[in-house]
């Protein structure tokens, strides 16, 4: 279903083509990194730390470089140490372990040999000597003075005096605005409580995988899995000490991602064994490796308290937020305070954040990072007030609602956005609308993402038969190339498969920015759009040649040339690209630009859950999401990435955790353990795409990736309380935890 | 090491190869065979990236041996098109936009068609159920799904018809 506000009709964008790397999937031939081959290729396999925390002392590679079939071994000492101010000097030394392994899983050494057996050998025959050092896994012990150092060198910044003293805090964000005593104060209530969640894993199904085929030119090749190819260089440059130019990167189908691909952790590696093997190199990680060493997002603790006039309108929020980045700062915390409260007009709010390092492995990305903590707090406390005001909660959010000018709680003012319409969608909607189920429990919420624009590239060439090539510099990880098509279709007025869309390679395309923050079809899109606008003057300019007229008395609409004056028959794309060689050449645009104006997203969702009073088991009975997409591309997609947020929102409100030991190592390395949603665990999740167009975008889009995910972990926590008076504020929200609230009488 | 010879027939085809005796039969699909459908997610039997039927039966060709696979008829998702004509799974796939990133879609496919084989007509719940065992981190399963039941209607008309 879609509810569009105002938007022109299309004759392409909008409509649901089957995408044009289908195909390939269905039949097994869509090339995934792990799938390439090449002659002579090597297997890397790397060697990882058991300890959460210890001083490397020695590492002694001599046994297993005289292992059959061992063709290189490398360290950490085979690759530069960067200065201390080096924006990726903490990436190196995630990929590579120095002086220090910070987190079990942490690498620390890697092999080359012909067979994967051997690779997985030879690595396990590297003697480490490690002296085991105290670890920290908690977030508020490792905040606390006294608590094992992870770095000796991060003094928190933001602070009101500068510490004397190396922490684990690295840093202090902070947002305030108006007078929060007078607000709280004005309030008839006041609600408040403190928020745990675990950290949990993008899991995507494709493990890392890449190749790397470096010559004796000292120039390399990498194939591999990544949301950004020209990160991946810009990475694995830094890693190497190279150049970029020595490096081109080839970008495979992509497995998933959902940030976790935004960053590399093998590339470097390959491409230092292939230079000492002269081998290609290929290296793919396991699940256990994935779990271990990459991702994940962080856990958090956050307290949240909010302040309402008795009519419902809120008054003052107080919250402060403590992110785990994992063994290296990020900048975690400072998002989740940018979200905490953002749904909502507040006039007098504090909010402060803590980034703070543990031994666990580096964080990375996941879908609105930071935003679904931060609104399980909010949004759960908002459920809080809607009842104890006896109010309908999507009638307190609207009343609560930002729009256009108003100012959101991290700065700007807010554009258009579509909150408002989201919740009414909602309110509006059959599910809302008909009482939940006997012994059914109903939550709603409401969720933010920013969206962002950056960098992108395309070039747009027609072909002598009026077809046309689309090549951006975008990994499509959700049906972004049939996004490219459509807008190019609607542009040129051709057939939307009479265009083919390509990810092109580092040395073919642009630069072009990372997929991340739901921006590929909004900043891609547009430099495919602007390609397009300029191939249309450029048609122009061939068919007032072939006419022998001036280019004023050419029209370009509905993919064809019109002469104004009537004095000659149309003439089709194809019929100008069929005489391009005798009118001036092939044609073709490039467009590179830096786009702004990204459009904020939202979403509202709504769902009914049974909860069993024996087990504790919580069912999700039924799902409905509206979010507002600008304009959705391909609703088909677009639906997809709703559905897609939604259920990993579930996943992690009632199942998902990483579990450490006491000597900090994961015991819940892999699918049996950590369990990701099935399709027996799900009803289906039905959507609302609403579209109040972004202005800034020629065809509206916002970006629709991630905002889907932030919702249902307050979603679900209300419902769970509606169905049985437990009120739960520590994910996941599993079957002993709920039992254990229930047979608490835990409600509120 | 001496490596063990293998007689199989994989779509359709009478093959030979040799593998290591520990060696699963996914990677010698992938390593020896050169059939890159079938994807490794976990190596664990929890994703069904890698599901195959091994004499009609579905399984993940992970946890099985290679030797094991002599003697057997073996499908993959590069055999369940009759030539160009794609098996109405995979055109409800597509045109149901029952993918995302695709990789779990090979095992998706192969599972479902195990589960029309036995059963030409389940409900939504004998899908999901039947499903259980693939993963996928992409879709949230709901067009999976759909596009499942849309194929058992299709195969039925064409039955019919």
């Amino acid at each position: 279903m879609t509810i569009t506000e105002q938007r022109p009709s299309y004759r392409y964008v909008g409509t649901r083509p089957v995408r044009h790397d289908g195909l390939d999937k269905v039949v097994g031939k869509a090339r995934y990194a792990a799938d390439l081959v090449l002659p002579g290729m090597l297997y890397g396999h790397i060697l990882r730390s058991p300890h959460a925390h210890a001083r490397i002392v020695d590492i002694d590679t001599s046994v297993a470089e005289a292992m059959p079939g061992v063709r290189a071994v490398i360290t950490g000492a085979d690759f530069p140490d960067l200065p201390a101010d080096d924006p990726e000097r903490n990436m190196t030394r995630n990929l590579m372990a120095r002086d220090k392994v910070l987190y079990e899983g942490h690498a620390v050494a890697a092999v080359a040999a012909a067979t994967r057996r051997q690779a997985r050998d030879a690595a396990e025959a590297i003697e480490v000597t490690y002296e085991v050092l105290p670890h920290t896994l908690d977030i508020l012990e490792a905040m606390e003075p006294g608590a094992p150092l992870l770095h000796d060198d991060i003094l928190t910044t933001g602070l009101d005096s500068e510490p004397s003293e190396p922490s684990n805090v690295a840093n202090r964000t902070c947002y305030e605005r108006g007078d929060i005593e007078q607000g709280f104060a004005s309030a008839d209530v006041v609600v408040e409580g403190e928020f745990l969640t675990k950290p949990i894993h993008q899991g995507y199904i494709e493990p890392h995988a890449c190749v790397a085929d470096t010559g004796q030119d000292g120039k390399t090749v990498i194939w591999c899995s990544s949301q950004g190819h020209f990160r991946v260089r810009s990475q694995t440059a830094a890693m190497l000490g190279w150049d970029t130019s020595r490096i081109k990167v080839i970008p495979a189908e992509i497995g998933g991602g959902f940030g976790g691909k935004t960053t590399i952790y093998l590339e470097p590696l390959a491409v230092e064994l292939s230079a000492r093997a002269g081998r290609p190199v290929k290296m793919v990680m396991s699940r256990d490796e994935v779990f271990r060493a990459t991702g994940p997002t962080p856990g958090s603790v956050i307290r949240v308290k909010l302040g309402a006039t008795g009519d419902g309108r809120i008054t003052a929020a107080k919250a402060w937020l403590a992110y785990e980045s994992g063994a290296f700062p990020g900048v975690w915390a400072m998002l989740g305070c940018m979200c905490v409260v953002s749904p909502y007009n507040v006039e007098n709010f504090l909010i402060e954040g803590f980034e703070v390092v543990v031994n666990k492995p580096v964080n990375a990305a996941y879908r609105a990072p930071s935003a679904p903590m931060a609104a399980f707090a909010t949004d759960t406390l908002v459920d809080e007030i809607a009842r104890r005001l006896d109010m309908d909660p999507i009638d307190l959010r609207l009343l609560n609602c930002p729009s256009a000018g108003d100012q959101a709680p991290y700065g700007p003012k807010w554009p258009l956005i579509g909150l408002r319409e989201c919740l009414e969608a909602i309110r509006d909607s059959e599910h809302y609308r008909s009482a939940p189920a006997a012994g059914h429990g109903r939550g709603v919420a409401s969720g933010f993402w920013f969206n962002i624009g950056e960098a992108s590239s395309a070039t747009v060439n027609l072909n002598e038969n009026g077809t046309a090539t689309v090549v951006t510099g975008s990994p499509d990880i959700g049906g972004s190339r049939a996004s490219m098509a459509l807008m190019a279709a609607e542009e040129l007025g051709i057939d939307v498969h009479a265009i083919q869309p390509v990810v092109g390679d580092t040395e073919v395309v642009g630069f072009t920015d990372v997929t991340e923050g739901s921006r590929a079809t909004f900043a891609t899109g547009m430099a495919v759009v602007e390609a397009c606008r300029d191939l249309k003057g450029q048609l122009r300019g061939r068919a007032a040649r072939m006419w022998d007229c001036d280019v004023e008395d050419v029209e370009w609409a509905d993919g064809r040339a019109t002469h104004s004056g009537g004095e000659h028959e149309p003439l089709a794309l194809a019929d100008i690209t069929a005489e391009a060689g005798r009118t001036g050449g092939p044609l073709g645009a490039t467009a590179s630009l830096n786009a702004r104006g990204a459009g904020p997203a939202f979403s509202v969702q709504v769902t009914d859950v049974s909860v069993d009073d024996e087990t504790g088991r919580v069912t999700v009975e039924r799902y409905t999401t509206a979010q507002d997409a600008g304009t959705a591309i391909h609703p088909d997609y677009v639906e997809g990435q709703m559905q897609g947020g939604v259920v990993q929102g579930i996943g992690w409100a009632l199942n998902e955790e990483y579990i450490h030991d006491a000597d900090g190592v994961m015991e819940n390395p892999g699918f049996l353990d950590y369990r990701i949603p099935v399709a027996s665990d799900l009803p289906m999740i039905e959507t609302i795409i609403v579209e109040v167009p972004n202005p800034n975008h020629p065809y509206g889009v916002r970006g629709v990736g991630e905002v889907g995910i932030v919702p249902p972990l307050p979603a679900l926590a209300n419902a769970i309380h509606d169905a049985t008076d437990a009120r739960i504020r520590e994910l996941p929200m599993s079957p002993p935890r709920v039992l254990a609230a229930i047979n608490s009488g835990n409600g509120a | 090491m001496s490596r063990t010879h293998v007689s199989c027939n994989i779509n359709g085809d009478d093959v030979e190869f040799l593998c290591d005796a520990g060696e699963s039969l996914l990677d010698a699909l992938r390593d020896e065979m050169r059939l890159m459908g079938a994807k490794e997610g976990c190596g664990t039997g929890d994703c069904g990236a890698c599901s195959i039927l091994m004499d009609g039966r579905l399984q993940c060709s992970c946890l099985i041996f290679a030797p094991e696979a002599d003697g057997a008829a073996i499908v993959t998702v590069e055999g369940i098109a009759d030539g160009d004509h794609l098996h109405p799974l995979q055109q409800c796939f597509l045109e149901g936009a029952a993918l995302q990133c695709g990789v779990c879609t090979p095992g998706f496919l192969v599972a479902a068609k195990a589960l029309l084989d036995r059963n030409p007509d389940p409900t939504e719940t004998e899908v999901r159920y039947a499903l259980a065992g693939n993963l996928c981190r992409c879709t949230g399963y709901d067009k999976i799904i759909r596009s499942v039941l849309a194929a058992a209607d299709r195969m039925k008309e064409e039955v019919a018809g």
